[in-house]
């Protein structure tokens, strides 16, 4: 078996939760990585949705931007950016939907806005994109971030896409038409909400993670599920074909296509 | 009715200080032509409005354009951050930025409700979030229906929008393909519109339903050709991810980057001047 990296293990363990003929509104960036590498392995009809407009994109190399080119070229349709918040989003038909975060609290409530203050801001960050309705209005939601005590926090500094809010009951009682996020794969482990609860507890380890690990890189206390053991290692062809994928944008883009 | 005339003239006949400004093009077909003519005829005071700031922001802001921005995602895509767009809205430089923020559904609805002559967007958005909270024109209104709470935004009234297509016949009639993102409906909700293109031909040659704006839509179109980059027009030249990259060093400083604005824009008579000198550094960078 060969040796691979958690940035590897967090993409192939991301790319695993989708299923074959998911209808999937993609972020750019990680989960645009995992989504790809779905479609390319186990998932071969996985439709990808882009918030610029192409529907059913199967991009050669990983797109660098949310409206690259390649997506247009490779999609079943191109539609406006009117009409894919409109009707195929809004409308119901996604099945999930794949974001990252900035900062995420213990509620799954993402912050892609501002670190401190929103009036004085400590760090301007690029702000919401099309995430807030994505996290609302798909069927569910997976999110693909890295790890860190700094970005893994008791309380977001400003909700830019609703989890469960405050937990318990509180999406519910918001009438949102999705169920809202039921993973969250980082390069350390996954964690799911509690059924109950809404936290965020650990699900699954990465294998070579220890808890230990786990709950210095996380903000809040953080439980584990009574049955929480580890993801399975990436298959080699997992490896292979995430690889290849990076080797084929990076000669394209001269990057590797995750970078923001 | 559209008429043939060049970017310094319709920026100088359309663009004034104060307006409310939409430049839009999701990633594909961002008008940077029409932004630099607009930084060159140091234009003041603009309210712009863009879903995605873009470079072409980040670099009208820095050059001290703007009062006033709308918009929903202001990253350098791919790359990172917007470098005078953080520093405008942080510290106040060039000068004080008053930000609207919004959600891409949400800005691309009131588009449409500008389109529809309508005075705001309905959307099932922003529930649960912090938006309505440092945004007081995020409100709400109840379905007389279904009784189901819904988001109210403003719609999206911009005095002037200016787009890049890929072309446009004699007449003015206008086409575009590829991502369309919001540019028709950014067209149909202003009062005037410039249409920057690729290349101006003798017939469009477009199957029915092909994404065209009829000429009495246009009030000024442009032929410059490359005017989107370094985004891209579909069929004519791909993204320049070289300068997206660079873009990130140019704009960290201050004085780099007012440096760059005043040699490659200030001091040039016109777009093609600017991509001669751009075409001769991206030599250099290949070959130092």
């Amino acid at each position: 078996m060969s040796t691979y990296t958690a940035d590897e293990m967090m993409t192939v363990a991301a790319a695993r939760m989708l299923h074959n003929g998911a209808v999937c509104f993609v972020g750019i960036g990680l989960p645009s990585t995992a989504a790809n590498l779905a479609r390319l392995t186990h998932a071969p009809d996985t439709v990808l949705v882009y918030e610029s407009g192409p529907i059913g994109a199967k991009p050669p190399v990983l797109p660098l931007s949310i409206g690259d080119s390649n997506l247009a070229e490779t999609a079943d349709t191109v539609v406006s950016t009117p009409e894919i918040f409109r009707y195929w989003l809004q409308g119901g038909r996604m099945d999930v939907g794949f974001l990252g975060a900035a900062q995420l609290d213990r509620f799954a409530n993402i912050n892609t806005t501002v670190i401190g203050p929103y009036e004085k801001p400590k760090v301007r960050l690029p702000g919401a994109g099309g995430a807030p309705e994505i996290s609302s209005s798909a069927k569910e939601v997976l999110i693909i971030v890295k790890q860190s005590k700094r970005n893994f926090v008791e309380k977001v500094d400003f909700v830019t896409s609703v989890g469960f809010l405050t937990g318990g009951d509180a999406r519910e009682k918001l009438g949102l038409p999705g169920k809202g996020p039921v993973a969250v794969i980082t390069d350390l482990c996954v964690l799911r909400p509690d059924p109950v609860s809404r936290e965020l507890k650990v699900a699954s380890m990465h294998p070579g993670v220890d808890r230990e690990t786990i709950v210095a890189s996380t903000g809040w206390p953080v439980q584990f599920f009574e049955d929480c053991g580890h993801s399975e290692v990436p298959t080699a062809d997992e490896l292979q074909v995430l690889r290849d994928l990076k080797a084929r944008t990076a000669a394209a883009h001269g990057v590797q296509g995750d970078a923001a | 009715m559209a008429e043939w005339i060049t970017l310094a003239e319709a920026v100088a006949a359309h663009v004034r200080d104060g307006d409310t400004v939409a430049m839009e093009g999701f990633t594909h077909l961002i008008p940077f032509a029409a932004g630099h003519e607009v930084i060159r005829q140091r234009r003041r005071n603009l309210s712009l409005v863009r879903m995605t700031p873009d470079l072409i922001y980040d670099q009208m802001i820095g050059a001290g354009c703007a009062a006033r921005l709308t918009f929903s995602w202001g990253g350098n895509p791919g790359v990172g951050s917007l470098h005078r767009f953080r520093d405008a809205v942080e510290n106040g430089w060039p000068g004080p930025l008053e930000i609207e923020e919004r959600s891409h559904s949400d800005l691309a609805n009131a588009y449409v409700a500008g389109a529809a002559n309508l005075p705001f967007a309905v959307l099932r958005g922003y529930a649960g979030s912090d938006f309505a909270r440092v945004n007081a024109r995020i409100r709400s209104v109840t379905c007389p229906f279904t009784g189901e709470v819904l988001a109210a935004t403003p719609a999206v009234r911009p005095d002037v929008t200016v787009i890049h297509a890929q072309k446009a016949d004699w007449k003015g009639n206008v086409l575009l393909w590829g991502i369309l993102g919001v540019q028709k409906e950014a067209v149909l909700s202003a009062r005037r519109v410039m249409v920057t293109v690729e290349e101006r031909v003798r017939s469009l040659d477009a199957p029915p339903n092909a994404c065209i704006l009829p000429n009495w839509v246009v009030s000024a179109l442009c032929e410059v050709p490359r005017g989107a980059t370094p985004s891209y027009a579909h069929g004519y030249y791909e993204r320049d991810n070289v300068f997206y990259r660079a873009w990130d060093e140019i704009s960290r400083d201050r004085d780099r980057f007012t440096a760059w604005v005043r040699e490659h824009i200030l001091q040039t008579q016109d777009f093609a001047e600017y991509l001669r000198l751009q075409d001769a550094s991206h030599v250099q960078a290949v070959h130092p």
